[in-house]
């Protein structure tokens, strides 16, 4: 009888490590082309629309940007709280908490000089989304209640908050339905190329991107937020106090959540809705795993589930395969890249006995 | 020694066992033989190998080399479960049981048979090995609901229902309060008498002379010495299990004896189990001097290194460095005042396992300049302090870049000490530094510890290695349940003195 057994390997080389998502995209494709056979479509015929879809034209890039910007968003918020093991499921509550405060200053600050609105939108949304998160880091350190749950289920209490908010103090006048009104004009991200929705929260998401692999690389905060995720022992050893670390950190996780609710109002939506976000939260937590929590493999990723999400339209089209293919992709995905993440670490012995 | 015993028929037989690890070798040959009827104690210190060859025993491990025969057959394990089919049983020092089922049916675990549950017949099964060996538990019973005492008895119930003749004890005592200690006992020499054999692991002498019939001895892996119960006593195995060969030659130096520059009076403190485990400790580390804290280990050293590093508040008592008190329980105070904190378990304390090696020598200066200014790191002035902490202590690394976790046992060692004594520091405090080292990178540390103190420094050596006590220290004081036993100077110390000492008595 032939058994496996899972040993651990010896450190790879850094640049494998930059392969790795590469191979997995590839492995994804190879594994899904499977379901679009069963569908009955012609995979390079699919395939090539996927991309064309997605990359093809200036205006389909530019689509692919937009919807890439709320998942960078998110997948920073995941990423950078992972990686100091704060547990932090919550990126979609604190998305909405930023959506209802960017709303608000949005649509009741009309006193406010015009050139304001907008930096105190983004202002309030990054701080509304991290004092969301600061509730499970104070309940993770000072009590010990488990973030994992606390982060999810806060989800709920904030979403069930905006729905009294919509329903009451924040409801548009005259409407029956939940939602705000329409925010000022001077709110609004302005549209950075002409006929596209090309906007300025996609600037604010690529400088998130810069700032937070500074804040990991550069600053005193980035290396003692590692430490505590890789050793809170060792870290608590050396002098750092930890708790502290947890609540900063959840504060800029939180922050940059907060930022993708800012975004959905000021550049998508103008009002509030209850379904403000399409679970982007939520795809925030895939993102963050798929690019191994490191900002630019977040950066990869979401422009990478972007691509799936706007291409499969066109594939769908041309190809005749069910949208829900982007679904499927977008499962593949993580599954394979978490099958190399362990690869890279441990590798399978095969024995004979 | 096993005269009495020739005749019979070993039901296990280790020869010759080796396992290997990336760059130790955690048992070396070792022999091991049990018999019918019989309780054999491993004696050894923390790291000796004991758990390490229990778990080849038990099918976790495979062999790297030697024999494993059980009834005088050669048998493969390739998992626990071989190991249980030849009626061998595990009790770990961690419970296996799951909390929220009943006593019953943790019994039943993976003993079902068949696809429907016959409980009714698995009870009867039960209860009659519980009146058996006087296990009494209600089967019907909650294992949360049960005591530490009890889940261990669950454990050993599931042992015999699934037929074990012999069982492997992993410090069973270790969890356990005196009085469940004398049950536990009480139960283990009813098996006995039915015939079954037990390996009993500890490290606590006294009980290991309670319950055992022979004793063999570990020490880094090797088996030093064996001997019945009755043909020894507590100072002579305390003595084979901390060592007696000196291996290394090494010059003390000189250096004289200044101002004191680390004082502990009155500490107190409690284990994890809320246990005092440190009692009224006080002394005074003078310049110029090591200054050794001998005792087997469990007995308050570990708490008393927490509470000098500044990991744990004392509960009663103070700290004095250089004659100004420190607060207890934190950290970063004790880092200020440059003491250099050498801790028990590197890995777990000391380093971070996944970051460079660079970034683990700034563990504790990455918050002062010129490491760090205004909260921004400055990585031209990490590169140099690393380079140069490598170069002085010649740390063996792929360069500075690399996760911390590819060097070897010795070389992590050295990143720790780099780290901790580049900057020259007043005190050093060292808590079992040498634990799990080979013998080149043993004698390394040694050497760092005396040239500290001829640089005038003040160390504490915690260490539960008398050799290296020996070796290194000035004055030795001995830890025996938290209390020091006496003090001696090192040149009228001698081994019986310091080995009665370690196992509580007095002279």
């Amino acid at each position: 009888m032939i058994s496996m057994s899972i040993v651990k390997r010896k450190p790879l080389p850094g640049w494998v490590l930059l392969i790795i998502p590469v191979a997995a995209v590839f492995v994804t494709l190879l594994i899904t082309s499977i379901p679009i056979i069963i569908a009955g479509g012609n995979v390079f015929k699919a395939y090539g629309a996927l991309f064309y879809g997605a990359l093809g034209s200036k205006f389909n890039l530019l689509e692919t940007f937009v919807k890439a910007s709320p998942l960078v968003l998110t997948g920073l918020a995941v990423a950078f709280a992972f990686r100091a093991k704060f547990w932090n499921i919550g990126a979609e509550g604190q998305l909405f908490a930023g959506a209802i405060a960017a709303t608000w200053v949005g649509v009741y600050f009309t006193w406010l000089p015009s050139f304001l609105v907008l930096p105190l939108m983004i202002l309030f949304g990054f701080f509304a989304g991290g004092l969301w998160a600061t509730i499970p880091a104070f309940l993770k350190t000072k009590l010990k209640v488990d973030d994992v749950v606390t982060t999810l289920l806060l989800n709920y209490v904030i979403f069930h908050i905006m729905g009294a908010l919509l329903f009451g103090p924040m409801q548009m006048p005259g409407s029956s339905w939940p939602r705000s009104a329409s925010i000022m004009e001077a709110g609004f991200y302005p549209v950075l190329i002409a006929r596209s929705r090309f906007h300025l929260g996609i600037i604010i998401s690529l400088v998130a991107i810069a700032v937070i692999w500074y804040i990991n690389k550069k600053t005193v905060f980035g290396y003692q937020s590692r430490g505590v995720g890789i050793n809170i022992e060792a870290a608590k050893f050396g002098g750092i106090n930890t708790g502290m670390v947890i609540l900063k950190t959840a504060i800029i996780s939180g922050g940059l959540a907060g930022l993708a609710g800012v975004g959905e109002i000021a550049a998508i939506h103008h009002n509030l809705m209850m379904d403000v976000s399409t679970g982007y939260g939520y795809t925030g937590i895939v993102i963050a795993m798929l690019g191994n929590l490191h900002p630019v493999g977040v950066a990869l990723a979401a422009f990478f589930f972007s691509v799936v999400s706007v291409g499969a339209q066109t594939m769908s089209r041309v190809a005749g395969i069910p949208i829900y293919i982007t679904g499927i992709i977008e499962g593949v995905s993580l599954m394979t890249m978490l099958v190399f993440i362990l690869l890279t670490e441990y590798k399978i012995r095969w024995t004979k006995s | 020694m096993e005269v009495s015993v020739l005749e019979k028929q070993a039901v296990i037989e280790m020869r010759g066992v080796t396992k290997r690890f990336v760059d130790v070798i955690a048992n070396d040959k070792v022999d091991l033989k049990l018999y019918a009827k019989e309780v054999v104690g491993l004696l050894g210190e923390n790291g000796a190998g004991k758990t390490t060859l229990m778990n080849v025993l038990f099918g976790y491990y495979n062999l790297d080399g030697g024999k494993l025969l059980i009834n005088e057959k050669e048998v493969t394990f390739n998992s626990p479960k071989d190991a249980i089919n030849n009626g061998i049983a595990m009790i770990h020092q961690h419970f296996t049981l799951v909390q929220t089922q009943t006593v019953l049916e943790n019994a039943m675990i993976g003993m079902e048979g068949s696809f429907f549950l016959d409980k009714k017949k698995a009870k009867e099964k039960l209860l009659k090995i519980e009146k058996q060996f006087g296990l009494n538990l209600n089967p019907d019973a909650l294992v949360w609901t049960l005591s530490i005492g009890e889940q261990q008895k669950l454990e050993i119930l599931k042992a015999l229902y699934r037929g074990a003749k012999i069982l492997i004890m992993d410090e069973p005592t270790a969890v356990l309060a005196p009085t469940e200690t004398v049950e536990l006992f009480e139960t283990l020499r009813t098996l006995v008498d039915s015939g079954h054999s037990i390996i009993f692991i500890s490290h606590h002498l006294q009980e290991v002379m309670d319950i055992c019939d022979r004793v063999i001895v570990l020490r880094n892996g090797i088996r030093v010495a064996e001997r019945t119960v009755a043909d020894t006593t507590i100072p002579e195995l305390a003595s084979l299990m901390v060592g007696r060969e000196l291996l290394e030659r090494l010059e003390k130096g000189e250096s004289s004896i200044g101002e004191p520059v680390l004082e502990a009076r009155n500490l107190k403190a409690r284990n994890n189990r809320g246990i005092v485990a440190v009692d009224n400790l006080s002394f005074i580390l003078r310049e110029g001097e090591v200054l050794g804290v001998a005792g087997v280990s469990g007995n308050g050293q570990t708490e008393l290194s927490e509470m000098l590093f500044g990991q744990v508040k004392p509960e009663e008592g103070e700290i004095f460095i250089s004659g100004v008190e420190v607060p207890g329980g934190n950290p970063s105070e004790i880092i200020k005042t440059g003491m250099a904190r050498i801790p028990e378990d590197r890995i777990a304390t000391g380093l971070f396992m996944d970051l460079s090696v660079k970034e683990n020598m700034i563990l504790e200066s990455h918050v002062s300049e010129p490491i760090s200014k205004n909260g921004l790191i400055n990585m031209k002035e990490i590169r140099d302090f690393a380079q140069n902490c490598i170069e002085n202590f010649s740390v063996k690394t792929d360069g500075m870049d690399v996760p911390v976790k590819t060097l070897s046992g010795g070389n992590l060692q050295k990143v720790i000490l780099a780290r901790e004594l580049v900057g020259k520091p007043k005190v050093v405090v060292a808590c079992q530094p040498t634990r799990g080292l080979d013998v080149g990178a043993m004698e390394y540390v040694h050497q760092a510890m005396l040239d500290q103190k001829t640089e005038g420094a003040g160390v504490l050596l915690i260490s539960d290695d008398l050799d290296e006590i020996f070796l290194l220290s000035d004055r030795i004081i001995v830890m025996y349940e938290g209390k020091i036993m006496g003090e001696v100077s090192s040149e009228e110390a001698d081994r019986d003195k310091i080995g009665l000492w370690m196992s509580g008595v007095t002279s």
